[in-house]
Formats: C-alpha cells, sequence, structure tokens
C-alpha cells in the first residue's frame, strides 16, 4: 500500500493541532538546552581556549548546537510522544477506523518529527545569527541541512520506538546514544585531531557527525566533496530505516 | 427543537447486503479467535454481536472495518473487499472503539475537526457537520472545553460523534454504553435508532442483554470464535428455550431433593441460584412446593419471569457466573425489565 500524502497531511495536523496548544511549554525547554551550552561551554570555557578549528571557541561550537537542535526536536516527538500515542492513547488505532493507513501514519509521523526539529534547530539558527555567531550569507546554506538532520533522527528514532515493549527503554536510547553522539560528533572538539588509523573510520557510523559536518561546512562557507557522501550517509540511513520502520508499522498497527 | 438528520437523510434501495463474512477464521499464534464465521448484516438494521469476553467479537469487528487480516475467508463490505480496498471502504463507515481516543487538551469541536480531516472532507463540511453532531449528540454546552474536563458521558457521546463525521452508512459500536449511567445510556439508545430510522445501518457489541433486546433487529451470539445463535432476539429466546423462568435459591447438593428430575425442564446454575425454564412456572413452582417446605417456600429467594436473552446467552454461551460476582443479581434486573 502506498503512502497518500493527503492523509498524512491530516496525521501531520494531527500533532500541529495539538502542537498549537501547548508550543510555549514545549519549546521553551528545547529552546533554551543548546543556548545553555553555547554560553556555558561556548563563552565559559571557551574563554580558555584561545582558538579551534581556525575561529573562536564559541564560534566552533555554534553551528554543530544547531544539528543538535534539530535532533533533539526530531527525537522527542518520535519516541516518548510516538510511543504514547502508539500504546496508551490508542491514537493510531482510532485515525485508522478512518480511510487512513499504516504506511499514512507512518509518514504524518516522520513529517511531523522533521517540522518539530526544524522548529528548534530553526529558532536556535536565528538567535546565533542575531548575536552574529552565523557568518551570513554563507552560513544560510545550514537553513536547508535542519530539516534533512530532522529526517535522519525521525528515521532512526520511529524505527527504536516501533520495536520497543517497554517506554522504560527510552533512556538506554538518550543515554547510551543521544547523549554519546552529542559528545562526540565534532561539536565540541575536532575529531580528525584527536582520532587517527580505524578510529576516524568507525567515528564515520556516528549518524550525527554528518549533520554537524554539512552545519559547520555552511557557516565556513566551504564546500568539499566529502560533504557529498556526508549527504549520501544521511540518504541512505533514513532510507533504510524508514522502509523497515513501515513493514514493522504495519505489524504494529495491524493484526 | 428541530431534530437534525445524522446519517444521509435518502438512501439508495439496498444493495443487498452491507456486510458479508464468509467462513471468516483468524489466528493468533496457536489459538483460533474467529473460527469459520459467516455473517450477513442487511441493511437499514441495528444488528448485535454478543458474546462472552474473548469470544472473538472485537476481532471480527476489526475484520469488517480492515484493521484486522483474515487468516481464511472473505469479508466484503458494502459489496467491496475490505482486504483489497480498505480505504474505499473506511470512507464510508465509522467506528467507535471500545475505548475511547482523544486530543484530551483539545475541545470537542477541536477533535471533530481533526477527526473530518481524517476523511479528508473540506473545511465548510467540517464545521457544518460538526455543528450538526454537537446538537445530535448534545455536546454543544461542552463544545468549547478541553476533553479533560467532560465526564465519562460526554466523552463518551463525544466519540460516537466522531465515528459519524463522514456521515456513515454503516456505524460500528464496540461497546457502546459500557460503565455509563442509565440515562446516558437510554440517551444513546434513542440516537441509535433514530440513526437506523435514517438508514444508517448499525453493527454493536454489548455485554448488555438488555441493550441487545431492546436495540437490536437481529443478532449473533459467538463463543470460543463461532456463531452459537443468529436471529431476531424474540425469535432466539422462543427457540432456544421455554418462554418462563423460575428462580430459586438452591445449593447444588439440594438440587436433587429439591427439584428432583423434572421431565423437559430446562435448567441453568449461576452459584447458588437456579433457573428453570418452563412454558408455565407458576405451575412449576406449585408442583415444587409440594415436594419440599424449604427454598421454594421462601418468597424472597423465588422469582417468575419472562424468559429474556439473558438466559439465552448464558444457555448458549455455557459461561458459568460464580456466585458472589453479581450475575444472578443482573438476571434480577433483566427481569424487572
Amino acid at each position: 500500500m502506498r503512502v497518500s500524502p493527503r492523509h498524512a497531511v491530516a496525521v501531520w495536523r494531527r500533532n500541529l493541532a495539538l502542537y498549537q496548544r501547548t508550543w510555549k511549554l514545549n519549546l521553551l525547554p528545547n529552546f533554551f538546552e543548546p543556548l545553555l551550552y553555547l554560553v556555558s561551554i561556548g563563552i565559559g570555557v571557551g574563554s580558555y581556549i584561545s582558538e579551534m578549528g581556525g575561529t573562536s571557541y564559541v564560534a566552533f561550537l555554534a553551528p554543530g548546537l544547531v544539528a543538535v537542535a534539530a535532533m533533539n526536536g526530531a527525537s522527542f516527538e518520535v519516541t516518548y510522544n510516538a510511543f504514547v500515542r502508539l500504546h496508551f492513547e490508542k491514537t493510531y488505532e482510532s485515525m485508522l477506523t478512518t480511510p487512513i493507513q499504516p504506511e499514512d501514519v507512518l509518514a504524518g509521523e516522520i513529517l511531523w518529527a522533521i517540522t518539530r526539529g526544524s522548529i528548534y534547530g530553526g529558532s536556535f539558527f536565528v538567535v546565533i545569527a542575531a548575536v552574529g555567531l552565523a557568518p551570513l550569507p554563507a552560513a544560510l546554506w545550514a537553513i536547508p541541512m535542519i530539516p534533512i538532520t530532522g529526517l535522519l533522527f525521525a528515521a532512526i528514532g520511529i524505527a527504536f520506538s516501533l520495536r520497543i515493549p517497554s517506554i522504560e527503554l527510552f533512556s538506554f536510547y538518550f543515554t547510551l546514544f543521544l547523549t554519546p553522539l552529542f559528545l562526540f560528533s565534532d561539536i565540541f572538539f575536532p575529531l580528525e585531531e584527536r582520532l587517527s588509523g580505524v578510529w576516524l573510520w568507525v567515528a564515520e557510523g556516528l549518524p550525527l557527525l554528518h549533520p554537524v559536518r554539512l552545519v559547520r561546512a555552511a557557516f565556513a562557507g566551504e564546500f568539499s566533496p566529502r560533504l557529498l557522501w556526508d549527504l549520501g550517509y544521511i540518504a541512505v540511513v533514513s532510507g533504510v530505516l524508514m522502509v523497515l520502520a513501515a513493514r514493522i508499522t504495519r505489524r504494529r498497527l495491524m493484526d | 427543537m428541530p431534530r437534525v438528520a445524522a446519517g444521509f437523510p435518502a438512501r439508495d434501495p439496498a444493495p443487498g447486503v452491507i456486510v458479508e463474512c464468509r467462513a471468516v477464521s483468524k489466528r493468533f499464534g496457536s489459538r483460533l479467535a474467529v473460527d469459520a464465521v459467516d455473517l450477513e448484516v442487511p441493511p437499514g438494521l441495528c444488528f448485535g454481536l454478543l458474546g462472552p469476553n474473548g469470544a472473538g467479537k472485537t476481532t471480527t469487528l476489526k475484520m469488517i472495518y480492515g484493521v484486522a487480516r483474515p487468516t481464511s475467508g472473505s469479508v466484503r463490505v458494502f459489496g467491496i473487499d475490505v482486504a483489497r480496498e480498505p480505504r474505499k471502504v473506511r470512507a464510508r463507515l465509522g467506528v467507535t472503539l471500545q475505548e475511547n481516543s482523544f486530543l484530551e487538551r483539545l475541545s470537542p469541536v477541536q477533535n471533530l475537526t481533526v477527526f473530518g480531516r481524517y476523511h479528508l472532507l473540506p473545511p465548510a463540511e467540517i464545521e457544518a457537520r460538526s455543528d450538526e453532531l454537537l446538537d445530535f449528540l448534545e455536546l454543544r454546552s461542552h463544545a468549547d472545553l478541553p476533553v479533560t474536563a467532560l465526564s465519562g458521558g460526554f466523552k463518551r457521546r463525544l466519540a460516537i460523534a466522531l465515528s459519524l463525521m463522514n456521515r456513515p452508512e454503516l456505524l460500528i459500536l464496540d461497546e457502546p454504553t459500557t460503565g455509563l449511567d442509565p440515562a446516558v445510556r437510554l440517551s444513546l439508545w434513542q440516537r441509535v435508532r433514530e440513526l437506523r430510522s435514517e438508514g444508517t445501518t448499525v453493527l454493536l457489541t454489548t455485554h448488555y442483554m438488555e441493550e441487545a433486546e431492546r436495540l437490536c433487529d437481529r443478532l449473533v451470539i459467538l463463543a470460543e470464535g463461532r456463531v452459537v445463535a443468529d436471529g431476531a432476539p424474540r425469535q432466539l429466546i422462543r427457540d432456544v428455550l421455554a418462554p418462563e423462568a423460575l428462580e430459586l435459591e438452591v445449593a447444588p447438593e439440594d438440587e436433587r431433593r429439591v427439584v428432583g428430575d423434572l421431565d423437559g425442564v430446562q435448567r441453568l446454575r449461576s452459584g447458588r441460584r437456579l433457573m428453570l425454564y418452563v412454558r408455565d412456572a407458576a405451575a412449576l413452582l406449585e408442583t415444587i412446593r409440594h415436594r419440599d417446605d424449604g427454598p421454594a417456600r421462601d418468597p424472597g429467594s423465588v422469582i417468575v419471569r419472562p424468559t429474556n436473552l439473558e438466559d439465552v446467552f448464558l444457555a448458549l454461551t455455557g459461561t458459568r457466573i460464580e456466585a458472589g460476582e453479581g450475575g444472578a443479581a443482573a438476571v434480577d434486573a433483566g427481569a424487572a425489565a
């Protein structure tokens, strides 16, 4: 069965309707998180660091945090929220009494996670641009990277959420997956200067590394062919996981 | 107050059958939840699907609206193969699930709007239809409060309103009145009758035999995934049991002494409660009183009443209601009705 775009949009609009009611409560904590890192690590720790990657430390940190904001926004949506909708609120069960099919539910949820990732990543981008940390206009190239980051982490998160039997397992996802990604994906220090040999290849497997590189390249206004590999990685991993998720969705939503 | 038309005002002549299940089975692992069920729901009726917990009612409904796939057999709704064209079928039916599912922080109107979008209804139609349904299900006074602030009765009415957004030709209600107070229940029955009189076919499951008896034109009783009875409620009562019931409080060990082995008397037992079905219950009571001066003389324990659907249900599904679980009380309530 194919995705029906209009039904997927109806699923997306369901989430939007709820978000419009609660956005103030939801937006603030997620919005402040990267800002707090920027101030504490960027300015606080950064004042002991004369330069990193050719810029001030806070300027080095800023692009990576844009990608992190997009990752967090998308991740919450497809983990806790999707799990609650699936198991507790019976949202999908009720959608499936209408012409909506499981594939539409999945597409709508991924679209929504991208939207939320974009809201977080986008608003953080606006803040750092306002304080002069995003060199314009080159840094504008970072904007399309925000939904792409959302897509990658929506696909990873939904594939995980659909498989796990209990909500407690999300603490593994956040603590043992997203947090290490946050710490070791070129955000706080250039991986290439710390790693060597085979470890550099292992690091290429880290999903967050690729969006961070893309955003950083946009901020620096430097294109390199390696960015195509980063884009390709995101496209392939997202694509494969979405196909996998589509299969599990059908099993989970239908008997 | 003018009653708003809730279904299609005028319907084309009946296309034969609305729901047609042919030898439908559903297996979950080693368990056969539904076992070769044949079902035919004619248009314009209120059709009941009864059975004890775990009899396969909800699974059967799910196969009808295309969310569960039959392991074997075929399901056609409006003449369409549900497995092939679930979207087409679901566009024309509405389902009220056993468990309510809302956007709890949003209002009834906002919930109706979101649901209307699932059916791809245009905004003007969503607004008009929500407005009609607020009146039809008496939700107007709470239309703009968050759903969290609504009582159980309001929530259930909202759930039914959601399933009517697309003006369904077939309305499927899975235990629509479970847990509701009698006033709300009566009002919902009235709404169902109105929908039916406008031509909507209704397919419902219930655990309340009184509800089935008063609301359903036809019903099917399922037990362990199989159809054990099919017919109009009154006809089922006539076919399965004698017309009158005599209820006595008799311990199993005293049964032989008190009742003996009366020929041609059907019996059911629920804990200490013994039910006997005969043509003339008063005469039977006299006979028993001649034999024994124990339980049959205790006026508090004896009830003579017409046989009802609950008796038929218990007789056919073989349900043993243990004493102390309110089973006998439920039978008394049936007698009073």
